[in-house]
C-alpha cells in the first residue's frame, strides 16, 4: 500500500499555493467531457459537488436521504472556526493551526492542518457570500463566541443551528446547479460498492432505496464524503441513517482505513433512559460555562438518588464530589472533552452515577442561578434548557441536569494523501469520512471548518489535477458496460439476496445493538489489551451468528428499512472489528484513545510519541485474514510536540 | 418570462386580485351602512339621501359605478371559486382526524360565507333594487314591492325645479315595508352576521394577501378586523330590528297611499 | 421507575405508491414515557418483524428536530399535539395510558405516498432549484464583513432560514399550500443584501415552480404556522406575497428575467 502523502515541498505556509499553481487544470470546454460522482451531500460532498459543476464538470450525486439538504451535517450546533481575527485577540492561521494540532494531540499531518487554517477566512466569506445569517453584532459585523479548547473567539455561528444554514447554503448551492442541469441528483441511493477498472475507482453500484432498484454509475472519479462511523456504537448522536457502508466498501476494494479507533466521546449528553432508545442527544458545551459537574461522594446516596428516593437538591454541599474541579483546578468544569467525559465514567464506575441506568451526572446551574439569577441563566441557557425538559420532562432550572458522555465524531476514517486521494486512485475523501485534519481529537467548532474546506476549496482543485493528469483522451472512456461493473452488481445484488434468504430469528436492529454494547464497553472511552482482544472475539462470534441467524422481513422491491439495515450492520460488525484490532494495535493513550495501560500515575493520558507518531493504516487482506498495517510517519517539523495538562 | 397571464393564474395573483376587489368592498359596504342609518333621521334624509345618489352622476356614470361594483363582486367570486378548486385539486384525501389548531371559525368558512352572501346579495338586489322579488308584500302585484315617488324636502321645504315639486323615490317606506316582513328580516339580519364573519378574516387577511401585514400588525389587523366586522353587522342589523320593533315607521307624509292599502289607512285615519 | 403505558395505535398502510392504503390497528405494550414517539414506533416496528410482519415504514433521520426528515401527522395534526416540536422530539409523556393513537402520512397530492408513511416531497427540492440561492461562486466572496448587516436584519433573516423543510406545512393546510415553506426561503434570501441581486427573479421562480408543482392557495388561516416545528411565521408568507407583486409590477414594466 502505498502511503505517499503528497505534502508539497517548500515553507509550510506557502505549500497550498505552490501546490494549487503547480497543479494541473482543465480547460473549460473539456470539463464538460468528464463525468464525477460524489457520494454524500453534507457539507464536503454538497459543497464539492456545487463547486464541482459550478466549474463545468458533469456531477452525479448521491445521498441516502429523501434530500440533500437532510445530511447530518444539519445537526452541528455550535458554530464553525476560522481565523479571521476579526476580534482582534491574537488570532491568526497560525494559532488555529497550532490549536488544531495541539487539540489533536499531535496526531494530524501538519501540512493538512495549515491548509485547513489558511482557507479557513474564505470560508466564512463564501458562507455569507452564498446567505448564510451568521450572528450579528448591532453595528452590523459578524459576531464571534469563543469555544473549548481555544484562547480567541474565533467561531462564527447562527443561533444553535450553525450546521443547519451551513448545510443549507451548500444546498442551494448544489440545487441551482441541479436546476441548471449540471449535477444529477439522486436522493434515496445508497452506495452499495465501488467499481474499480486498472486500478483506478471509474464508478459505483447504488440501490435505491424507494425502488429497491440496483444501477450501475460510471464515472472519471469518485468522490466519497459519507460522513463518520459513529453508529457502530449503536446509541450515538449521528443520525439514524449514518453508515460506514460507503468507505468499508471502499476500503474493501483497495482504499487505506486510517486510524479507525479515533472516536470521540462527548461529555454533555442527555443520558440514556432505557433499552429502547435509538438516539443520544448533545446538549452545546457552553453549558459546563456555569454549571458544574458533581455526583455524590456516597454510592449509597446515589443509589438512594437514581430509584428516587432522594432529592438531589438535598445533597449537602460536604457529601457532594465536584470531581472535575477537584481534579483539574485549573480548568475545572471546561477541561476538554475527552478528558471531561473520562471522569464521568470514572464516578459512574465506581457507583456513584445517577439517572435510573446509573450513567449520569449532575450538571448543576443551583449556584449559578444564586449568583447570576434565573433571568441571566434564562438568557444564556433557555433553549438548551427547554431542550433538555422536552426530553427528560425534568426542569433544570429546579433540580440538577444529568448528562452523560455519548459517542459524537469520529476523526479516523479512510486514509488520504494531501489531495484528499484515498489509496485507491481517482477516489477522493472529503469531510468526516477522511481521518486528515483531527488527528486523536477534534476540537469543538471543527468539524464544519474541515467540511466546507474540503469541499469548496480543496477538492475542486485536486479533483481537477487528477482527471487533468489523466488526459482528456480518458474523460468518459469508461461505461457501465465494463465487466468490473458487472462483477460489482451481481456481489450487491447477491449480498441483498443472501439477507433475504438467511430466514434467521434475530433482527438486525437487535444485532446492532449488540453490536454496539461490545464496541461501548471494550472501545469506547477506556481500552485495555485484554478487553479488546475479547471484544474481537465476541465480534467474530457476531459476525458468524449475523450470517446464519439473521432475519429480514419484507422483500428487496421497494423501502425496507430492514434490508437497509441489515447491510449497515453487516458492515459495521466488520469495522467494529478493525476498530479494536487498530485500539489493539495503539499502545499509548492520545486524545480520543486511551489504553488503561497506558496512563500516568494520576490517570492522565500517556502519549508514546517514539513508537506512535504515526497514522495507522490497514489494508483489507480477506473476510477470514487478518487486515495489514501500513504506517505513515507524522512529522512534525513547526509544532513541537508537548504534554497536554490541563491541571 | 413573466406575463399578467402568468400573474392572474399564479395563487397568489389571484389572492391580490381577491385583496384588491375585497378592499373596494369592503369600503361600499361601510359607504352603503353609513347610509342606510340615515334613515334614523327621518324620512327626509334618506329620501333625499336617495335623491342625491341617482342623480350625482349622470345615468351613464351611475351605471359604469353599479357595473364596477358588480364586476368587483365577479372578479372576487372568479378568483375564491377557481383557487378553491385548485386547493381542493392539492389535497384529494384528507385526514381520518383532522384537527384544527388556530386556525379561527371564520377563516375557515370563507366559501360557506361567501357562498351564502352572494345568495343574499342576489336576493337584495331583486328586492330593493329590481323589485322583484315576490316576498309576500302586503298589497304589492304578486306580493312585489312597489314603490312610488314623494317630493324632495331640504331644509323642511320642498325642492321646487322649473316651478314643480322635484320628486324623489320613497326609499323610507320601501325599507320599512321590506322589513315588516319578519323572513326577509330574519334573512336580512343572518346574512348581515355572515358579511360579519366574512369580513371579520377578510379585512385582515387582505393585508397579508398584499403582503402589508406583520407578526406586530396582524395582531392589530385582526382587532380591527373583529370591530369593523361587528360594527358593519350593527349597522345593518339595526334597522330590520328597529322596523321589527315597530321604531321605523312608514312617512306619514306620504308616498305609498295609493298602492298599499295599511298605509292608506293609516293616512285616513290622520285625515280623521 | 419510569412509567410506562399500552396503546393502541391506528396506521396507515400502504404497500407502494400505486397501491391503496387502509388502516391497521395495532397494540403497543410498556412504552416509557420518556421514550420519543419514533421510539414508540421502533417498538411497535420490533413487534411486527417478531411476528414476520413488515414494520412500519417512516421516513427519520437525525431525530433531534432538525433533519425535517420524520412526517407523520398524529391524531390530526402534523407532527403531534405538541407546539414547535418534531414528531422526533415528541415524547410519550404527552400521551397516557390507553390512548388510541392515529398516525397517517402527509396528505397533499404534491407529496404522494411511497409506503406506509412515507411521502415524496422531493417538490420542496424543485422549487428550491428554481431559484432559492443566491449565486456565488466559491472563491469569489468578498471578506465577510465588507457588507455590515443590520443585526435586526441578520436576525429576521435567521427566523426565516430556520425551516428544515419537513412539509408539515403543506400537510396541516387544508389546501397543501407550500407558501410557509416558499415564503420562508425567499425572505431569508430576500431580506440579505447578499440577496438582492436576485430577488425579483427568485421570487417570480420560485412562485412559478411552487404552483407548477400543485400545490394550492394561501387562505391566510394559519395552521401550517401552527404546526410548523420552527415556528417559521405568517409573515413570511406576507414577505413572499410583497415580494411577488413587486416583482410583478417591475416585470410588467421592463421584464426582470
Amino acid at each position: 500500500m502505498n502511503l505517499d502523502s503528497k505534502i508539497p515541498e517548500g515553507p509550510l505556509s506557502e505549500k497550498w499555493s505552490s501546490h494549487k499553481f503547480n497543479m494541473k487544470l482543465v480547460n473549460p470546454s473539456n470539463r464538460r467531457k468528464y463525468n464525477i460522482i460524489v457520494v454524500g451531500s453534507g457539507l464536503a460532498g454538497g459543497a464539492a459537488a456545487a463547486s464541482l459543476a459550478e466549474q463545468g464538470y458533469n456531477v452525479s450525486c448521491f445521498c441516502y436521504q429523501d434530500s440533500p439538504r437532510r445530511a447530518h451535517s444539519i445537526a452541528a450546533q455550535g458554530g464553525i472556526n476560522a481565523s479571521k481575527n476579526y476580534q482582534n485577540d491574537g488570532d491568526s492561521v497560525h494559532r488555529l493551526f497550532y490549536d488544531t494540532v495541539k487539540g489533536g494531540d499531535y496526531r494530524a499531518r501538519e501540512a493538512n492542518v495549515y491548509r485547513l487554517s489558511e482557507v479557513s477566512s474564505d470560508i466564512i466569506d463564501q458562507c455569507v457570500a452564498n446567505g448564510v445569517p451568521f450572528a450579528r453584532e448591532y453595528g452590523g459585523l459578524l459576531a464571534n463566541r469563543s469555544f473549548g479548547g481555544a484562547q480567541v473567539s474565533r467561531t462564527f455561528y447562527a443561533r444553535g443551528q450553525t450546521g443547519q444554514q451551513l448545510l443549507l447554503g451548500a444546498y442551494s448551492a448544489l440545487s441551482k446547479q441541479i436546476g441548471l442541469g449540471k449535477v444529477k441528483m439522486f436522493n434515496r441511493h445508497e452506495m452499495l460498492d465501488l467499481v474499480k477498472v486498472d486500478g483506478h475507482a471509474k464508478g459505483i453500484i447504488v440501490r435505491n432505496m424507494a425502488t429497491g432498484e440496483v444501477s450501475r454509475h460510471a464515472s472519471d472519479a469518485v468522490v466519497l464524503a459519507t460522513g463518520g462511523y459513529g453508529n457502530v456504537f449503536f446509541l450515538s448522536t449521528n443520525a439514524q441513517g449514518c453508515n460506514v457502508t460507503a468507505a468499508y466498501r471502499a476500503h474493501k476494494r483497495g482504499a487505506g482505513m486510517a486510524n479507525p479507533c479515533y472516536t470521540q466521546i462527548h461529555p454533555t449528553c442527555i443520558p440514556v433512559h432505557g433499552d429502547k432508545q435509538s438516539k443520544l442527544t448533545l446538549m452545546s458545551e457552553s453549558l459546563r460555562n456555569d454549571g458544574r459537574i458533581w455526583t455524590p461522594k456516597d454510592a449509597e446516596v446515589a443509589a438512594m438518588i437514581r430509584k428516587g428516593e432522594t432529592d438531589p437538591n438535598s445533597v449537602a454541599e460536604d457529601d457532594r464530589d465536584y470531581f472535575l474541579e477537584r481534579k483539574y483546578p485549573s480548568f475545572g468544569n471546561l477541561a476538554p472533552r475527552d478528558i471531561s467525559s473520562r471522569a464521568a465514567k470514572e464516578a459512574c464506575d465506581e457507583g456513584r452515577g445517577v439517572a435510573s441506568t446509573g450513567l449520569g451526572v449532575f450538571l448543576d446551574f443551583r449556584d449559578a442561578i444564586k449568583r447570576d439569577g434565573q433571568n441571566t441563566i434564562k438568557e444564556r441557557y433557555g433553549n438548551l434548557f427547554d431542550m433538555y425538559q422536552c426530553i427528560t420532562g425534568d426542569n433544570p432550572y429546579e433540580t440538577p441536569m444529568m448528562i452523560f458522555p455519548a459517542v459524537h465524531y469520529t476523526m479516523g476514517g479512510l486514509w488520504v494523501d494531501y489531495n484528499l486521494e484515498s489509496t485507491i486512485p481517482g477516489m477522493f475523501v472529503g469531510g468526516e469520512a477522511n481521518f486528515s485534519d483531527h488527528g486523536a481529537n477534534r476540537l469543538g467548532a471543527s468539524a464544519l471548518m474541515q467540511g466546507l474546506s474540503d469541499g469548496y476549496f480543496v477538492l475542486p482543485y485536486t479533483v481537477g489535477n487528477y482527471l487533468g493528469k489523466q488526459g482528456v483522451a480518458a474523460a468518459g472512456k469508461v461505461t457501465t458496460e465494463h465487466p468490473a461493473f458487472a462483477e460489482a452488481e451481481a456481489n450487491v445484488k447477491a449480498r441483498i439476496d443472501k439477507f433475504l434468504s438467511i430466514g434467521g430469528t434475530e433482527s438486525p436492529r437487535s444485532f446492532h445493538k449488540r453490536l454496539g454494547h461490545i464496541i461501548w464497553e471494550q472501545c469506547g472511552m477506556a481500552r485495555s489489551k485484554e478487553g479488546l482482544e475479547g471484544a474481537i472475539k465476541d465480534l467474530q462470534a457476531l459476525r458468524k451468528e449475523f450470517w446464519t441467524n439473521l432475519r429480514v422481513v419484507g422483500d428487496a422491491d421497494g423501502i425496507n428499512p430492514e434490508l437497509e439495515r441489515a447491510g449497515r450492520v453487516a458492515d459495521f460488525i466488520e469495522f467494529g472489528e478493525l476498530m479494536c484490532r487498530d485500539a489493539l494495535m495503539r499502545e499509548e493513550s492520545c486524545g480520543g484513545h486511551f489504553r488503561v495501560e497506558h496512563q500516568t500515575e494520576d490517570g492522565e493520558a500517556l502519549r508514546d510519541d517514539e513508537n506512535f507518531a504515526f497514522a495507522g493504516v490497514w489494508e483489507y487482506k480477506g473476510d477470514d485474514v487478518d487486515p495489514q498495517l501500513h504506517k505513515e510517519s507524522l512529522i512534525y517539523e513547526n509544532v513541537e510536540l508537548a504534554t497536554r495538562s490541563y491541571k | 418570462m413573466y406575463t399578467l397571464c402568468n400573474f392572474i393564474h399564479s395563487t397568489i395573483g389571484r389572492k391580490i386580485l381577491m385583496a384588491l376587489t375585497g378592499l373596494v368592498l369592503v369600503l361600499f359596504v361601510m359607504g352603503h351602512m353609513l347610509g342606510n342609518l340615515q334613515i334614523f333621521l327621518g324620512p327626509d334624509v334618506i329620501n333625499a339621501y336617495a335623491y342625491k345618489l341617482h342623480h350625482l352622476l349622470p345615468v351613464t356614470a351611475l351605471w359604469a359605478v353599479r357595473l364596477v361594483l358588480l364586476g368587483t363582486i365577479a372578479v372576487h367570486i372568479w378568483a375564491a371559486v377557481t383557487l378553491t378548486l385548485d386547493n381542493r385539486k392539492a389535497r384529494p384525501q384528507g385526514y381520518l382526524e383532522d384537527k384544527v389548531v388556530q386556525a379561527s371559525y371564520s377563516s375557515r368558512t370563507m366559501r360557506m360565507s361567501g357562498i351564502i352572501l352572494l345568495a343574499f346579495i342576489i336576493f337584495h338586489i331583486a328586492h330593493f333594487t329590481v323589485r322583484a322579488v315576490p316576498a309576500g308584500m302586503k298589497g304589492g302585484e304578486g306580493g312585489v314591492l312597489k314603490i312610488t315617488e314623494v317630493p324632495l324636502v331640504k331644509d323642511g321645504e320642498a325642492v321646487l325645479k322649473n316651478g314643480h315639486e322635484e320628486m324623489t323615490f320613497n326609499v323610507n317606506d320601501m325599507m320599512v315595508l321590506g322589513f315588516k316582513n319578519g323572513w326577509v328580516s330574519a334573512f336580512y339580519i343572518i346574512a348581515t352576521g355572515l358579511l360579519c364573519m366574512h369580513l371579520t378574516h377578510g379585512f385582515s387577511s387582505m393585508f397579508q394577501s398584499v403582503g402589508l401585514r406583520n407578526g406586530l400588525w396582524r395582531k392589530r389587523l385582526d382587532r380591527a378586523a373583529l370591530a369593523y366586522g361587528w360594527v358593519v353587522f350593527i349597522g345593518f342589523a339595526i334597522i330590520p330590528v328597529a322596523v321589527m320593533a315597530g321604531l321605523l315607521k312608514q312617512d306619514p307624509t306620504g308616498g305609498l297611499v295609493s298602492q298599499v292599502g295599511e298605509t292608506a289607512a293609516i293616512i285616513e285615519s290622520l285625515e280623521k | 421507575m419510569e412509567k410506562t403505558m399500552d396503546l393502541t395505535l391506528k396506521v396507515w398502510r400502504q404497500k407502494s405508491a400505486n397501491s391503496m392504503g387502509a388502516f391497521e390497528t395495532y397494540g403497543v405494550k410498556d412504552v416509557s414515557e420518556g421514550s420519543s414517539f419514533l421510539e414508540m414506533l421502533d417498538t411497535l416496528s420490533e413487534d411486527l418483524v417478531e411476528k414476520g410482519k413488515e414494520p412500519v415504514a417512516f421516513d427519520h433521520d437525525c431525530r433531534e428536530g432538525i433533519c425535517g426528515s420524520c412526517s407523520m401527522t398524529i391524531n390530526g395534526i402534523p407532527h403531534g399535539p405538541e407546539k414547535a416540536t418534531t414528531a422526533c422530539q415528541l415524547h410519550m409523556r404527552h400521551f397516557h395510558d390507553g390512548q388510541t393513537i392515529t398516525i397517517e402520512p402527509w396528505r397533499a397530492k404534491p407529496f404522494p405516498v411511497i409506503k406506509d408513511l412515507v411521502v415524496d416531497r422531493s417538490p420542496f427540492d424543485r422549487i428550491i432549484q428554481s431559484g432559492g440561492f443566491i449565486t456565488s461562486r466559491a472563491g469569489s466572496a468578498v471578506d465577510a464583513n465588507a457588507i455590515p448587516i443590520s443585526k435586526v436584519t441578520a436576525d429576521y433573516a435567521m427566523d426565516a432560514a430556520a425551516c428544515i423543510g419537513c412539509g408539515a406545512c403543506v400537510a396541516a393546510c387544508p389546501n397543501a399550500s407550500a407558501m410557509l415553506f416558499t415564503g420562508a426561503k425567499v425572505s431569508h434570501m430576500n431580506s440579505l443584501p447578499q440577496g438582492k441581486a436576485e430577488k425579483d427573479r427568485r421570487t417570480l421562480a420560485m412562485v412559478t415552480a411552487m404552483d407548477g408543482e400543485g400545490f394550492g392557495g394561501c387562505t391566510n388561516i394559519g395552521e401550517c404556522e401552527a404546526a410548523c416545528p420552527k415556528s417559521i411565521s405568517l409573515d413570511m408568507i406576507a414577505h413572499l406575497n410583497r415580494d411577488y407583486a413587486t416583482a410583478q409590477v417591475k416585470n410588467f414594466f421592463n421584464p426582470v428575467t
